[in-house]
C-alpha cells in the first residue's frame, strides 16, 4: 500500500465508523406514557369502549388512503387496532395495560416517512371527527403521539 | 408531475460507503426472513406534495413570506413536508380610512427547509394624493423578493420539547418611486429587512406563538422608501402573533408589529391586528382581519379591513 492508499482506507475507515455511531441502536422511549391528568380526555373518548370503536373507523380510513393503505392492507390489523387501543387507553390515563412493542422496534422494518406519519395523523383525526371527539380532546391526544415521529419516521 | 426522486435513495448512492454498511447489516440481521407487504410498502416518492397538516404551513403575510397576516413566522410555506416541494400563490387587500394596499405574490417551500417568496404591492393614496398635489389615487408601488431558512426545531411535531422552530429571514425590498421617495425625506429606493423568527405550536393547549426580531430600515414597510431624515440606521422591531385553534380549519388570533419612524413629515405607527383564518382544504385559505394602522402620512386612526386569499398545492 502506498501512503496515498493507506491515507484512504484510513479515511474510509474513520468514515464508516463515524456511519455506524451516527445510527446507534437506540433505546425505545416509553410507547405508552399514561398521564393521569388526561383522565378527563379518556372520558371524551368514551372510555376504553369508545376508543375500541374509534379504531375500527380509523382503520378504515387508513386502509382507504393511497398513502397509508399498503402498509396495513395486509397487516394483522385486528392485532394492531388492540393494540393502538391499548396504547391510546393508558396514554389518556384510563385502566389498561399496553401490551405491544416499542414504537422503534415496531416501525424498524418499515419505510415510513413524514408524509405517512402526517397521513396516519390526518386519518386519525377524521376518525375522531366522525365520533364527535371534541376537537381540543384530539389535541390533547396528538400532543402525545406526535414526538413518536422520532421512533416510527424511519426515512430521513 | 412524478419525478419520482428518491432522496434517500440518492443520497445513499452518493456515500456509495453507506449502501454498503446498509446492504452489510441487513445481510447480518438473523431475524430478517422474507419481508411481510407491509414492510414493502413505500412512501409515494413524488416530489409536488401537500402532506404537511392543515393550516401548519400558516398563510401568506403582506410581504409575501409564511405567516401570519402581518408577520412571518418560522414555517416554511406549502404544504410539502421535508421530502417535497410545495408552492402557493395569494391575493391580498387592506382597506382603511383613507388609503388602500393590494398585494400579490407566490412561495415555494423546498424540502420544509427553504422558502423562496416574491410579492407585488400597490399603495393607493386615493383623495391623499390629490391633498398633496400628486394626484387622486397616486400609488407607491413595491417589489419584495423573500428568502426565509429553516435552522431548528419542529413547530409542529416536537411537543415533548421546548425548543420552538427557529428560522432565518430576509425581504429584498424594491420601491419605484425614488424620485418621490427622497423628495419626502427617504434615503433609499430600496432596502433588505432581516429577521429571525420562532414559533411553536402548543397542541395541549391549542395554541400557536410565534415570535419575530426583525431589523429594519423600511419606512411603512418599504412603501414610503428607506431610511430617512429622523434615523438611517438598521432598527431592531418585535413582532408577535398568536392563533387559537378552533378546528382543523378554523383558527382566530392578533398581531402585533413594531415598527420603526423614521421620516419626520410622515409619522409612523405599530400596527395591530385581530384575525380569522379558514381554510375548507389545503388548496385553498381565506384571512379576514380588522387592522389597525395608526398613523399614515398625514392621517391618522387608519383602521380597516385585511382580506387575503390563498391558493397552492
Ligand atoms: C404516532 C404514530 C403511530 C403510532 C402511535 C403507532 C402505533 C402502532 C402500534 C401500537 C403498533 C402495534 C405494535 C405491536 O405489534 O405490538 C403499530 C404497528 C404498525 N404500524 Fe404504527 N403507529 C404510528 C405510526 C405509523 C405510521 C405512520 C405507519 C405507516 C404509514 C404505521 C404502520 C404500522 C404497521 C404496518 C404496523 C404493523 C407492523 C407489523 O406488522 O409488525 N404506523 N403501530
Amino acid at each position: 500500500m502506498n501512503p496515498m492508499q493507506e491515507l484512504a482506507a484510513r479515511l474510509a475507515l474513520a468514515i464508516l465508523t463515524l456511519l455506524a455511531s451516527a445510527s446507534p441502536a437506540l433505546a425505545d422511549e416509553n410507547p405508552a406514557p399514561s398521564d393521569p391528568s388526561l383522565l378527563p380526555v379518556f372520558e371524551q373518548f368514551g372510555g376504553k369502549p369508545g376508543i375500541d370503536a374509534l379504531m375500527e373507523d380509523f382503520m378504515v380510513k387508513l386502509i382507504e388512503d393511497p398513502r397509508t393503505r399498503n402498509y396495513f392492507a395486509e397487516a394483522d390489523q385486528t392485532h394492531i387496532k388492540a393494540m393502538l387501543a391499548e396504547q391510546f387507553c393508558v396514554i389518556l390515563g384510563g385502566p389498561c395495560t399496553y401490551t405491544g412493542k416499542g414504537m422503534r422496534e415496531a416501525h424498524a422494518k418499515l419505510v415510513i416517512n413524514q408524509g405517512g406519519f402526517n397521513a396516519l395523523v390526518e386519518d386519525l383525526q377524521r376518525a375522531m371527527d366522525m365520533h364527535d371527539i371534541p376537537f381540543r380532546a384530539q389535541n390533547r391526544l396528538l400532543a402525545v403521539l406526535a414526538p413518536m415521529h422520532r421512533e416510527v419516521i424511519t426515512e430521513p | 408531475m412524478n419525478c419520482s426522486l428518491r432522496f434517500c435513495g440518492s443520497v445513499t448512492m452518493a456515500l456509495a460507503m453507506g449502501a454498503g454498511v446498509c446492504a452489510a447489516a441487513q445481510a447480518a440481521d438473523p431475524e430478517s426472513g422474507p419481508a411481510s407487504p407491509a414492510e414493502l410498502a413505500r412512501p409515494d416518492d413524488t416530489l409536488a406534495g401537500s402532506d404537511k397538516l392543515l393550516l401548519t404551513g400558516g398563510v401568506s403575510q403582506l410581504e409575501g413570506a409564511a405567516g401570519g397576516g402581518l408577520t412571518p413566522w418560522a414555517v416554511i410555506g406549502g404544504y410539502g413536508t421535508r421530502d417535497q416541494i410545495g408552492a402557493n400563490a395569494f391575493l391580498t387587500r387592506v382597506g382603511v380610512q383613507d388609503y388602500h394596499l393590494d398585494g400579490a405574490g407566490a412561495l415555494i417551500g423546498f424540502l420544509d427547509r427553504i422558502e423562496l417568496s416574491i410579492a407585488r404591492q400597490r399603495f393607493d393614496t386615493e383623495d391623499v394624493g390629490a391633498a398633496l398635489g400628486l394626484g387622486r389615487g397616486y400609488s407607491f408601488t413595491q417589489t419584495i423578493i423573500g428568502l426565509k431558512v429553516k435552522l431548528a426545531g419542529d413547530a409542529v411535531l416536537e411537543q415533548d420539547r421546548w425548543l420552538p422552530q427557529v428560522s432565518v429571514g430576509a425581504q429584498f425590498k424594491r420601491n419605484d418611486r425614488g424620485d418621490l421617495l427622497r423628495a419626502i425625506g427617504a434615503k433609499d429606493d430600496h432596502g433588505v429587512d432581516f429577521y429571525v423568527s420562532a414559533t411553536k405550536l402548543y397542541l395541549s393547549q391549542s395554541v400557536l406563538a410565534n415570535l419575530t426580531l426583525r431589523f429594519t430600515r423600511a419606512n411603512q414597510i418599504g412603501l414610503l422608501g428607506f431610511g430617512g431624515d429622523r434615523n438611517d440606521s438598521y432598527r431592531p422591531q418585535l413582532e408577535g402573533s398568536v392563533a387559537w385553534l378552533l378546528s382543523r380549519k378554523l383558527a382566530i388570533g392578533a398581531e402585533y408589529r413594531m415598527k420603526p419612524d423614521n421620516l419626520g413629515i410622515a409619522a409612523e405607527d405599530d400596527w395591530f391586528d385581530a384575525f380569522i383564518a379558514w381554510a375548507p382544504s389545503k388548496h385553498v385559505s381565506l384571512t379576514l382581519a380588522y387592522a389597525d394602522l395608526g398613523n399614515i402620512v398625514i392621517k391618522d386612526r387608519q383602521r380597516g379591513l385585511y382580506a387575503s386569499l390563498q391558493v397552492g398545492f
